[in-house]
């Protein structure tokens, strides 16, 4: 396993390295034009608007890239979260009425210790961590995040799951009064999503609760959501109410919805491209309109620590 | 009935349609270079590209309703506007390919020369800015008095590019059908009503 050096600069202080290199590139050609989306943007701890909760006690990790993390207001602004709306700016703009406290989350299934669970109970035993992750979203673009959250695998070890549990499904909340996109059915509502139980226990799958040091947003999956950083980002499912222990491959949304363009697996693979559009390059968030492509790295870049799950599989296949 | 003196057309009328026509253009400059209160969102690119194929498909559902306009409201200056409809339209959709070879793909012609083979809408999409091409070309009084009678079915291509343009959006959107679903609608109804105007 690839251990990296700890860094003790937290991700929110840090200027994006593209958005500085932008910055040179444009105080070159001074005199050319104002800013505009001819720059990225840029990161800072004061652009935290104060509203959102900071959270205490949060360790660093060894899991963390050390690339420098996209702007507090790009990661809010741009999401794809169909439940507030197909476009990328619905979810900040269309949530506001969310309601992420009181929470609840049901835990049932194949596992010794199920019922329903306060979200505080459910997070009181675990140390909240920092994990600066790369994001790579099916659509070949790209971020990278600084979440805040707990191992998985040490939450669902808590449940005692039995070994009939091959399979962890989870489930977004349902509703429509307050999530405007779940009255049209794009999707079958509520989203479900799965992972089998080794990927579910791998040290790098986080149930995050917060990003940049503060609560997470409403648009980003409050007040639990997902994230398994060598998976494409329609994994991470957000909201979640239900986590099951299952003995078959759980049900999903986008495989459900078209199942030739979106597998069970949804691993980040530069090689096996979407049948619309290629995989093997993605665009950074953030870096302006002169920032070219970059290519797309075998499970997202954490390949030395995951591919050892996927050893004897056909990822062509098993996409 | 009223009609418009040429005078007024030339002088009145061309101007502030090419204004019109002009207006999404700027918009997009303005919010480039975030002007006067515009800004793209975080991915700019896939914005000027989104925008640019969008207004490239209206213009050409404009330039379509020229026809049927002028048969509904007896007006025949509405046919005067068609080759500069239909002109911004091949312009935006200009722009809306070299933004994708430039900006959006990086002259990665490795990767360019994939996706238009590879990737059916993108090869439909080509395929309708290829056809355009010759109607641009030929859009000139010149030209017209030179083709005679074959400038007109040539032109009537218009109809195919406007078809193969809806499917290019229609396949590229991931889920949610609903805007290229309004223009198939309002292609729909344009075809419509010249069948009407024919058949009677």
């Amino acid at each position: 396993m690839l251990i990296k050096q700890k860094s003790d600069i937290s991700g929110s202080e840090i200027t994006p390295e593209r958005v500085y290199m932008n910055r040179r590139r444009l105080l070159k050609s001074a005199g050319f034009f104002g800013a505009g989306a001819l720059l990225g943007h840029s990161a800072n701890a004061e652009e935290i608007p104060g509203n959102y909760a900071r959270l205490n006690n949060v360790s660093k990790s060894i899991f963390s890239t050390n690339e420098s993390p996209n702007s507090f207001s790009d990661i809010t602004s741009y999401n794809n979260f169909y439940e507030f709306g197909t476009d990328k700016s619905d979810p900040a703009q269309n949530s506001a009425s969310f309601k992420p406290k009181p929470w609840s989350v049901t835990i049932d299934g194949e596992a010794e210790i199920t019922g329903e669970f306060s979200l505080e109970d459910i997070l009181k035993p675990h140390t909240l961590e920092e994990r600066i992750y790369r994001m790579r979203c099916v659509e070949a673009w790209s971020m990278i995040i600084p979440w805040v959250g707990i191992s998985l695998g040490d939450l669902l070890k808590r449940f005692k799951p039995t070994s009939k549990a091959k399979y962890v499904s989870f489930e977004t909340v349902l509703r429509p009064n307050e999530m405007p996109g779940q009255r049209r059915r794009i999707l079958d509502w509520p989203y479900r999503e799965g992972l089998r139980i080794d990927e579910a226990m791998h040290p790098l799958t986080i149930l995050a609760v917060g990003l940049y040091g503060v609560d997470l947003p409403n648009q980003n999956g409050a007040p639990l959501r997902l994230v398994v950083p060598w998976k494409y980002g329609f994994k991470g499912i957000k909201s979640i109410v239900r986590i099951s222990f299952t003995e078959q491959e759980p049900y999903t949304t986008w495989n459900a919805a078209a199942p030739y363009e979106y597998g069970f697996y949804a691993n980040v693979n530069p090689q096996v491209d979407h049948p619309r559009w290629s995989q093997a390059r993605e665009r950074q968030i953030g870096g302006g309109i002169f920032e070219p492509k970059i290519p797309t790295k075998m499970f997202n870049g954490y390949e030395d620590q995951v591919a050892n799950l996927y050893s004897d599989m056909d990822l062509r296949r098993f996409f | 009935m009223y009609s418009l003196t040429s005078k007024q057309i030339r002088f009145v009328i061309k101007p502030i349609f090419f204004l019109g026509c002009a207006l999404p253009f700027f918009w997009l400059l303005l919010a480039i270079f975030n002007l006067l209160g515009q800004r793209l969102g975080p991915e700019p690119i896939t914005e000027i590209q989104d925008h640019l194929g969008i207004w490239g498909l209206r213009f050409l559902l404009v330039t379509l309703s020229l026809t049927p306009l002028s048969k509904l409201t007896g007006q025949f200056w509405w046919l005067k506007l068609r080759r500069m409809s239909g002109l911004f339209s091949l312009f935006y959709i200009s722009c809306h390919f070299l933004n994708y070879i430039s900006l959006d793909q990086g002259f990665a012609w490795k990767y360019i020369w994939e996706d238009i083979l590879e990737r059916p809408f993108i090869s439909i999409g080509m395929i309708a800015l290829l056809l355009m091409i010759p109607l641009g070309i030929t859009s000139t009084k010149s030209w017209m008095r030179r083709l005679g009678k074959k400038w007109y079915s040539l032109h009537r291509l218009v109809y195919l590019i406007a078809m193969l343009s809806c499917w290019h959006l229609w396949w590229q959107v991931k889920l949610d059908t609903l805007e290229p679903l309004v223009y198939v609608v309002i292609l729909t109804t344009l075809f419509g009503v010249r069948w009407y105007y024919r058949s009677r």
